[in-house]
């Protein structure tokens, strides 16, 4: 199905189950732990002995020797396969640095050896015996401040418009600070594993924990050199990614030469100190925002440049992501710089771009918002734009940033704050509110599914992922919808490479990709099932196909029918800027005397069309702001710039957010429809959740304490010696 | 980890017999860090006596009117327990900031002591550590380290690790005595001040036992009444270490006791600090803290722990 | 594209002589404690016996098999999940003879004779306990991977607010301690949620808590 023109009317007009809230349909097995992760797929391969990886113990440089001999003589060892055994493996798409093979450490902990025994005790320790020498790298200069400063006003601007030195020089006000977003660690639950088949050296079966399994089952060919059709990948459950597991990492390959070595099936997981620097993480950024602005409140210029590392080739965090397009403003001037450091790898990260650029200019528009003396909620809405400012002849497909807004200051009763910083106290607690708007892009991908009727009963092949982003039950729902049947007669199969390609999940471009991609299997099997029936049209209502004379029920139909389709997207999308709006409204409390911070009261109104399951979507929204929490307070990969390495990479020392840092939290969808975005009129929702709602936090300490920290985590360590006297 | 043997002595004179005796041997009793530090391969025992099955397990009551907590009293159950939530708040509070409901469930008395510090680099066995590997270095105090949550004073050109604590904190304001038998059958009570110890040029040697020498019981004199307050500090708001964290005894004639975690390799506390505290705040931490050698990234303790005793104290 | 993988040793010619050249060369094994030669002075396996579920379980396992891995790859119970292995996420909590406790930190070796309690005893998918089914209401997961865990600690918070076991923020230590949002908050704060599910955790827990006055 083509995706070529803005979407008129169509059967979620009538939804009577898209839309509507429901509850997880793989929540039972959830609850009762009976939902197999990839460490766990004792009914696929129960055979399957232990891996255990062993990490490079330098940040960058050579190996020189490895002994592996009395790891290979150690009890129940089956196999040990070191990384100068093999000739460096073929990247996979997207990996920056080699996953295994050659003498050469690109970054701390990076895999150099696997070992294969028959228990997980006799791995670990027997990875414990291999010797390894290093001839470190010359050291690093890997001060990401003093490379902005090298870099600050080089190279091309990204977004150029207008005269902005002009329009500094004849500001009513100006902006013009430096902000600090720290490197940040995905952390999610299950740590990256995989179970992988290659025993015999010919087929291989990768049981994996894996947001996308096409771009995960191209990589696996790639990395090894073998034919795709002989590979098959599986992750019907997935213990969390965030972006950490858009990419083939360690864990499948390490299990995979394993599997080879020892001629059994293999399972490996990450053991957790590894997972920092073995992985992906979100480059820390530097940012300068320069704002400049009218009496009027318009801004009149935007000036955003920023740094992020990367390992040569690779991507960093471009901060400046939204920038271009989320405010209005005459002229603008955007640069990201990307500076090469030999440090772990850096991609994406839940809301890659504006989750770092957001805890920056949104603090930048707080700032503005007190020096012309508005409140930052009108300041904000004052610049609101319905076209993308830079490029003033696109329209976005719809947009309802205000509305999120004056929704949001009304329920949170902004307009009764305090608006004196310092000026509000709870015992020993200094009390302050504030704001910040979201935003995130609005991408889809092209997305396929089969649809089968069997029986009365609809089964939906994708290999679409299910992060915990809910993916199981809107598919059902969307698909029970288009069928004009019973969610409870929906079969979902999912994340398995032997079924249609999906969008995957990531970029927050799943939900409304692969519910499209649903929807167009399940049109073409309406098609297919009205053709059967000799209909030149059939309606699909209460299980029932009708149509003519025909008036029958879906469970009468004998034969199995299937068709298979998928989404893609028209042009026509090009002509519009699509993305996703919100605001974050919190209450923060600051103690007067240490400079501890506790979020008090949360709220997030979010504009991101067609909400096809608010129980799931909230639940993408409320986590989204527990992982701003830990972004505004606490979390930061500690860099150990002389050994060129996170230091403090285990779960006790990387601080997210725990239960008693989260207090109440509402969350408000905007009832809107982007008829441009998708069949569905639906867009993404996961990564808005998350965007904003730091600097939000940020604005609400300065309000509580009138002391701006433009430095991430804001831990007291950086404004203890600038709180009001007690 | 190493493989090891195990044995469960029922006795404890005679598990600190074999513990002197078997070449390796390290006493278990919580695990909730030895077996956390053995996965690492940071503590590497040949042979493991599991304690739990001692006894040990009651709090009595002395004669001179305290109380007697068996070594292997859970923290959950010492802080529950009715006469220390009466009588020694500051204990309660103190166990109850640390850690978390399941750590704290098998966490014991005598293993709380024990703990080793959370230094991220005695924690990573690829990096220097005096501690960890005698002679090797400190990458702690390297340049570029990450030393934020790491020690202020007390510590050494050695090592500046910090006893990660909250219960030990508490226990030596309120002058806490430690019981134990040696392997050869003898008790002796050590000071809870003599406990720990400052790491100078041997770091790797933390506390005063003796090889072999088993914690039996941790005595506490007396109630010493006033008001008891734990205040830890941290970075989020649960299920983390201590930055700072400050115990406070206060009597109501202003005098008092005052110890500190998070800031030094033991719970830091001193006469002469006590007696400045009718003073405040300001006055006791110049004492306390007096000769204080901060890193750049952690000097911010110095303040912190300041200005946490000064809410304590309600100074404005 | 690379050549298949030969696994018949390739060992590169690179490896003489450049060790005495290098500037600095760290041995992998330096940091942690030297290799001793001694042999553990018995048997490095026991047998234990657990009741796992109301079931007895004989096991002979490695000493070093901690109660995690017992339950996950001995008794193929892998409701119980190893989300850090260290004691720093909760993942792996279960109740032993009735208090919950992070199983990856204790040694299946030192539970001969106790009684077990996973999460595949509690319910199952089509016999929810209490608990699970308002998870489920509230929507209080979302990879599922800490579910488990978070479940097996909120049933017990319950149970140790009414037994009267004092919490960071409990307050007056003397007295009853009420069921508050923040006395489940702090309390559940051994498990952690990437996902950010807390919210509607504690919805769930609150109206167990309720209904089970």
């Amino acid at each position: 199905m083509e995706f070529t023109k803005p979407v008129e009317s169509n059967l979620f007009d009538n939804a009577k189950v898209v839309g509507k809230p429901m509850q997880r349909i793989d929540g039972p097995l959830k609850v009762t732990g009976t939902a197999p992760y990839a460490y766990e797929r004792n009914d696929a391969a129960p055979d399957a002995l232990y891996g255990y990886p062993l990490g490079a113990g330098i940040g960058h440089g050579r190996i020189t020797r490895m002994d592996a001999e009395a790891a290979r003589n150690a009890p129940g060892v089956r196999a040990v396969v070191t990384t100068l055994e093999i000739d460096p493996l073929e990247k996979g798409m997207n990996n920056v640095a080699r996953l295994f093979g050659g003498d050469e450490v690109q970054h701390y902990h990076q895999a150099v050896a696997v070992v294969v025994a028959d228990t997980f005790e006799q791995a670990r320790a027997a990875s414990a015996l291999i010797e390894v020498e290093y001839e470190e790298g010359a050291p690093a200069d890997l001060d990401l401040d003093a490379a902005f400063e090298r870099v600050q006003g080089t190279g091309e601007p990204d977004t150029l418009v207008g005269d902005v030195d002009a329009a500094f020089r004849d500001a009513a006000q100006v902006v013009d600070q430096m902000y600090h977003t720290p490197g940040e660690s995905h952390t999610m639950m299950e740590p990256h594993s995989s179970t992988v088949d290659w025993s015999g050296g010919e087929d291989m079966t990768v049981w994996t924990s894996n947001q996308m399994i096409n771009w995960n089952h191209q990589s696996i060919a790639t990395t090894f050199g073998i034919d795709q059709e002989r590979i098959r990948v599986e992750s019907p459950y997935v213990g969390g990614g965030f972006g950490s597991k858009l990419w083939l990492r360690a864990d499948a390959v390490l299990a995979a030469l394993g599997s080879r070595a020892a001629g059994v099936p293999v399972k490996l997981a990450l053991p957790r100190p590894m997972v920092m620097n073995n992985t992906t993480h979100r480059s820390a950024t530097v940012q300068r925002i320069r704002l400049a602005a009218g009496t009027d409140g318009k801004l009149t210029g935007i000036w955003h440049e920023a740094a992020a590392y990367c390992l040569p080739g690779g991507r960093g965090e471009n901060a400046t992501a939204q920038t271009p397009v989320f405010y209005a403003g005459e002229t603008r001037r955007v640069k990201n710089h990307v500076v090469d450091m030999p440090l772990p790898e850096t991609a994406d990260m839940r809301a890659p771009g504006e989750a770092s650029g957001l805890m920056a200019l949104e603090i930048a528009m707080d700032e503005m918002a007190e020096k012309l003396g508005m409140d930052p909620v009108q300041f904000r809405i004052v610049n609101d734009t319905q076209v993308n400012p830079s490029d003033p002849d696109i329209p976005f497909s719809d947009r309802h940033f205000v509305e999120c807004l004056e929704r949001g200051a009304e329920a949170f009763n902004w307009s009764q704050r305090n608006t004196s910083p310092g000026g509000q106290r709870d015992g020993d607690w200094l009390i302050g509110h504030g704001v910040a708007g979201a935003y995130r892009g609005a991408l889809v991908m092209p997305s396929g599914a089969r649809a089968i009727l069997d029986g009365g009963k609809l089964i939906i092949e994708t290999d679409m992922t299910d992060i915990g982003t809910g993916s199981y039950t809107i598919l059902a729902q969307t698909a029970a919808e288009t069928m004009g049947m019973d969610v409870a007669d929906v079969e979902m199969r999912m994340a398995n490479s032997a079924y249609p390609v999906s969008s995957g999940s990531g970029g927050q471009f799943g939900a409304p990709s692969s519910t499209s991609g649903v929807y167009a299997a399940c049109m073409a099997l309406r098609e297919k099932i009205a053709g059967n029936l000799g209909l030149d049209e059939a309606e699909f209502n209460g299980g029932r196909v009708t149509g003519g004379d025909t008036d029958m029920a879906l469970s009468e139909i004998n034969e199995e029918v299937s068709a298979e389709d998928a989404i893609q997207w028209g042009d026509f999308q090009k002509g519009y800027a699509m993305g996703t709006f919100g605001a974050h409204f919190v209450e923060v409390g600051v103690h007067a005397y240490t400079g501890e911070t506790r979020v008090r009261r949360m709220l997030a109104v979010c504009d991101a069309g067609r909400i096809i399951n608010p129980i799931t979507a909230r639940s993408q929204v409320i986590g989204g702001m527990v992982m701003g929490v830990g972004a505004a307070l606490s979390e930061d990969m500690a860099l150990d710039t002389g050994r060129g390495f996170f230091a403090n990479h285990d779960m006790a020392n990387y601080e997210v957010a725990v239960h008693a840092d989260i207090p109440e939290q509402e969350v408000i969808f905007l009832d809107t429809l982007d008829a441009v975005a998708t069949p569905l009129k639906a867009k993404g929702v996961g990564e808005l959740g998350l965007c904003g709602v730091a600097a939000a936090i940020a604005n609400g300490v300065y309000n509580a304490t009138g002391v701006r920290v433009r430095d991430y985590p804001l831990t007291m360590d950086k404004f203890i010696d600038r709180l009001p006297a007690v | 980890m190493r493989a090891f043997s195990y044995e469960k002595p029922a006795d404890p004179a005679a598990a600190a017999a074999r513990a002197a005796e078997v070449e390796g041997a390290k006493f278990l009793a919580g695990g909730t860090n030895l077996l956390d530090l053995m996965k690492l391969e940071i503590e590497t025992p040949l042979h493991v006596i599991d304690v739990n099955g001692l006894g040990l397990d009651e709090i009595t009551e002395t004669e001179e009117g305290g109380l007697r907590i068996g070594t292997l009293v859970t923290n959950t159950a010492l802080s529950a327990d009715a006469r220390i939530r009466r009588d020694y708040p500051l204990l309660t509070r103190a166990i109850a900031a640390g850690a978390t409901g399941q750590l704290r469930n098998k966490a014991t008395t005598g293993g709380n002591l024990l703990q080793r510090t959370r230094c991220p680099y005695f924690y990573d066995t690829n990096q220097p550590c005096n501690k960890r590997v005698p002679g090797s270095g400190c990458a702690a105090l390297s340049e570029g380290a990450f030393s934020r949550q790491l020690g202020v004073i007390g510590t050494s050109d050695a090592c500046i690790a910090t006893h990660p604590s909250d219960m030990a904190v508490a226990m030596r304001a309120l002058d806490a005595v430690v019981e134990t038998v040696t392997p050869t059958g003898m008790t002796r009570e050590i000071p809870l001040e003599e406990f720990h110890l400052l790491p100078g040029d041997t770091p790797e040697q933390e506390t005063a036992l003796m090889p072999g020498e088993l914690i039996t019981h941790v005595r506490l004199p007396a109630p010493v009444g006033g008001v008891q307050e734990y205040h830890k500090v941290r970075d989020r708001a649960s299920y983390a270490f201590a930055l700072v964290s400050v115990a406070l005894i206060r009597q109501a004639d202003g005098s008092g006791r005052v110890a500190l975690g998070g800031v030094a390799p033991k719970p830091w506390r001193s006469d002469a600090a006590d007696a400045e505290l009718p003073n405040g705040a300001s006055a006791v931490m110049s004492v306390l803290l007096d000769g204080a050698r901060p890193t750049e990234e952690n000097a911010f303790k110095i303040t912190l722990a300041e200005r946490t005793l000064a809410a304590m104290l309600k100074e404005s | 594209m690379s050549p298949p993988i030969d696994f018949s040793l390739r060992r590169r010619t690179l490896l003489a002589g450049t060790a005495a050249a290098a500037a600095f060369s760290a041995v992998n094994r330096g940091g942690a404690a030297a290799q001793s030669s001694a042999a553990p002075a018995g048997p490095e396996t026991s047998t234990v016996t657990l009741t796992v579920n109301g079931e007895p379980r004989e096991l002979t396992v490695d000493n070093r098999t901690t109660l995690l891995d017992a339950l996950r790859e001995h008794l193929k119970l892998t409701g119980t999940k190893k989300g850090c292995d260290h004691g720093q996420c909760g993942a792996c909590t279960c109740t032993v003879n009735g208090e919950r406790i992070n199983s990856c930190l204790s040694l299946a070796v030192m539970h001969d004779g106790d009684e077990v309690e996973t999460i595949e005893g509690i319910g199952q998918p089509e016999n929810l306990d209490p608990m699970q089914a308002a998870f489920v209401e509230h929507d209080g997961f979302q990879c599922g991977y800490c579910t488990p865990g978070q479940i097996q600690s909120a049933r017990k918070v319950i149970e140790e607010i009414r037994a009267g076991i004092p919490s960071h923020v409990t307050g007056d230590l003397t007295a009853e301690i009420a069921i508050t949002d923040a006395e489940i908050r702090e309390r559940m704060s051994g498990n952690i949620c990437r996902c950010g599910a807390y919210a509607n955790i504690l919805a769930a827990i609150t109206q167990v808590a309720e209904e089970s006055v």
